[in-house]
């Protein structure tokens, strides 16, 4: 692929833009948040010419925007975040990609790093055994057609009704496990036959689910309301989401949009960025339908959440909740939610997608919990399997600037052929095993392909986002014993 | 003898290019290269004999729902792939009968699972020697 040669104007050390006259038809300016010696490697990719087509779409307001963690996706760039006005937009289903609701959801524990290194391997075994991961993994949970509507609607709290969790996990989940307006009629039989035996697995591919370690307090009175009191406290990080239902729902409506674009005249540079005005039928169909995705997705994080529990309950004697294990906070990464933002001095209702991004509400935000009210909204930052995640708040300054919106993850720098062709599955287990990370996965084929090479330096990523000051820094944890699908 | 099929490689997702003399051969051959990223093919056999019928709204698409099909028979019904004839192909339909096996953990190692087939990136051309087509996927 030929470099990129646009023009990106600097606007300070983490900010870029990309000129609306950059491409007749772009609605509004590209912004990518980045520092300059990560440009090259996006040039390289072609990611800002993505970041262009997503300013074609209708309704766009402010900037096309792109995260320091943006990589070449199909249609929209992964890390982008498009805000459309409800009124006159459109929702496009590639802006929040195939695995509806992808996200993550982290633990808490009182345990030190002391206590749980000495038995991680017995531990990891037990995860590995008690939540079901791999492909064509089946759920641990039987759904049949009625419960599987009620799991749609209900997301996160269908499983807390069956026992598995508490309210106060809801709580602490981004829309308290449950956006709203789903709609199973919206729903083909396909999805529902791809859906309803995965409900409550892990999945494969670059889902993970990690014991970890805290090795960094930067905010020591933010990471205290959060849970996080002490380096060396370990913690547990659950990375999925929609699994085979999300990814039939996202094709099931990208056919539909095909047609939508010539019905509704709109222009655009990509097939793959397929959209439909948000008040069309089409429009709120997707909608609908993204809903029971997402709920799916946080129903999933739900029931590995409680298995997670029990799974540290039978290793140390103790129940989860002598063992504290609270919940710190569950986030979307691939998401399209109706928000209001301020534009232009003017509160209105937009369509945010966020695709690899993440939610970064500011403190006193009124969606965001009363525990949290006084710190804004956890981040939680994956880096990638086996390297560190951060975690952070959401600030203002995103909500002035991003629409509330920050990085995801470490973003992908080597495709997965490279990434195979350096470095091979066995010898990634050997490599993080020498780093003291104890790993079981059910196919060491894809291993390779996660491996950390292939991706960037999350610690960038979260550098970048925190100076340009869309979300702040509070924690960093490394993994100790990871299970992959 | 012309190659049926090549794995084109992006650095988040995976592209498959498929040749054939005629577009069935080509249909037919894109489906090989989709089973080829999900196990090897030499391990799957013809015990299962089916037919599939899929509708677009023209050429370009019906390949893109073709394989959306195929990911979704291997995802719901954990169906492997070995060898498809399409008997009939229009502009927006084809009908095929596949051949293959149901997955079996002992025998078929699963290198990885695919989400979709989209529409990005793509082409479906014909040169002198017969057509290619190029489809990324969402792995």
């Amino acid at each position: 692929m030929a470099r990129w040669q646009g023009q990106l104007i600097k606007l300070d050390e983490y900010r870029w833009r990309i000129p609306q006259d950059y491409k007749k038809g772009m609605r509004v300016p590209g912004l990518i948040y980045a520092s300059e010696h990560m440009l090259e490697s996006m040039r390289e990719e072609q990611t800002p010419e993505q970041v262009a087509n997503v300013a074609f779409l209708p309704g766009i307001l402010g900037y096309s925007l792109a995260m320091p963690d943006i990589h070449w996706g199909y249609g929209f760039p992964i890390g982008g975040v498009a805000a459309t006005n409800i009124k006159d937009g459109v929702v496009s289903p590639g802006g929040v990609g195939y695995d509806i609701n992808c996200g993550v959801r982290l633990l808490r524990t009182d345990l030190g790093e002391a206590e749980v290194r000495p038995r991680i391997r017995e531990l990891v075994d037990e995860l590995f055994l008690n939540v079901p991961s791999g492909l064509g993994s089946e759920g641990k949970i039987r759904v049949n057609q009625k419960e599987m509507e009620r799991l749609l609607v209900e997301g996160a709290r269908w499983a807390v009704k069956r026992g598995l969790g508490s309210e106060e996990d809801l709580d602490v989940t981004e829309e308290r496990g449950c956006l709203a307006g789903a709609d199973p009629g919206k729903i083909t039989d396909k999805a529902t036959k791809r859906g309803t035996p995965q409900a409550g697995t892990l999945g494969s591919g670059n889902h993970f689910l990690e014991v970890q370690v805290v090795k960094e307090i930067f905010d020591p009175h933010v990471a205290g309301i959060l849970g996080i009191t002490e380096i060396g406290q370990v913690l547990v990080l659950i990375h999925t989401g929609s699994r085979g239902f999300g990814h039939q729902v996202c094709t099931d409506h990208l056919r539909v949009m095909e047609q939508a674009i010539s019905k509704y005249g709109i222009n655009l540079p990509d097939r793959q960025l397929a959209c439909a005005p948000i008040e069309s039928p089409e429009g709120r169909d997707y909608l609908a339908a993204m809903a029971c995705a997402a709920n799916y997705a946080w129903a999933n994080r739900q029931c590995i959440a409680h298995w997670v529990r029990e799974s540290f309950s039978r290793i140390f004697g103790e129940s989860p909740d002598r063992l504290g294990m609270r919940q710190v906070y569950d986030v979307a990464h691939n998401i399209a939610k109706i928000e209001e933002h301020t534009v232009d001095g003017r509160n209105i209702r937009v369509c945010v997608h966020r695709k690899g991004a993440t939610r970064s509400f500011p403190a006193g935000h009124k969606d965001i919990p009363e525990c949290y009210k006084e710190v804004g909204q956890p981040v939680l930052v994956p880096g990638d399997m086996g390297r560190r995640s951060f975690i952070a708040v959401g600030t203002q300054k995103a909500m002035s600037e991003s629409f509330g919106s920050t990085c995801h993850g470490a973003g992908r720098m080597l495709s997965r052929g490279a990434a195979k062709r350096s470095i091979k599955g066995a010898d990634v287990i050997r490599q993080l095993e020498d780093r003291g990370i104890t790993v079981k996965t059910g196919s060491v084929f894809d291993l390779a392909e996660e491996a950390s090479q292939a991706y960037k330096d999350v610690t960038e990523v979260v550098d970048v986002v925190n100076q340009a000051g869309i979300s702040r820094k509070v924690a960093m944890a490394v993994p100790m014993g990871v299970i992959k699908g | 003898m012309q190659k049926s099929f090549e794995i084109l490689d992006h650095t988040a997702d995976i592209g498959i290019i498929a040749y054939g003399t005629d577009i069935k051969q080509l249909f037919s051959n894109a489906a090989l290269a989709l089973f080829s990223l999900i196990t090897e093919l030499e391990s799957i056999n013809e015990k299962l004999h089916f037919k599939l019928q899929v509708r677009s709204q023209d050429r370009d698409s019906l390949l893109v729902e073709w394989l959306n099909e195929l990911i979704y028979l291997f995802d719901a019904k954990h169906v492997l792939i070995r060898r498809c004839d399409i008997e009939d192909l229009g502009y927006d339909e084809l009908k095929a009968t596949c051949h293959g096996e149901a997955f079996d953990p002992r025998k078929h190692e699963i290198k990885r699972g695919i989400k979709a087939a989209t529409y990005h990136m793509l082409k479906l051309d014909r040169n002198d020697g017969g057509y290619r087509a190029q489809v990324i996927l969402d792995i």
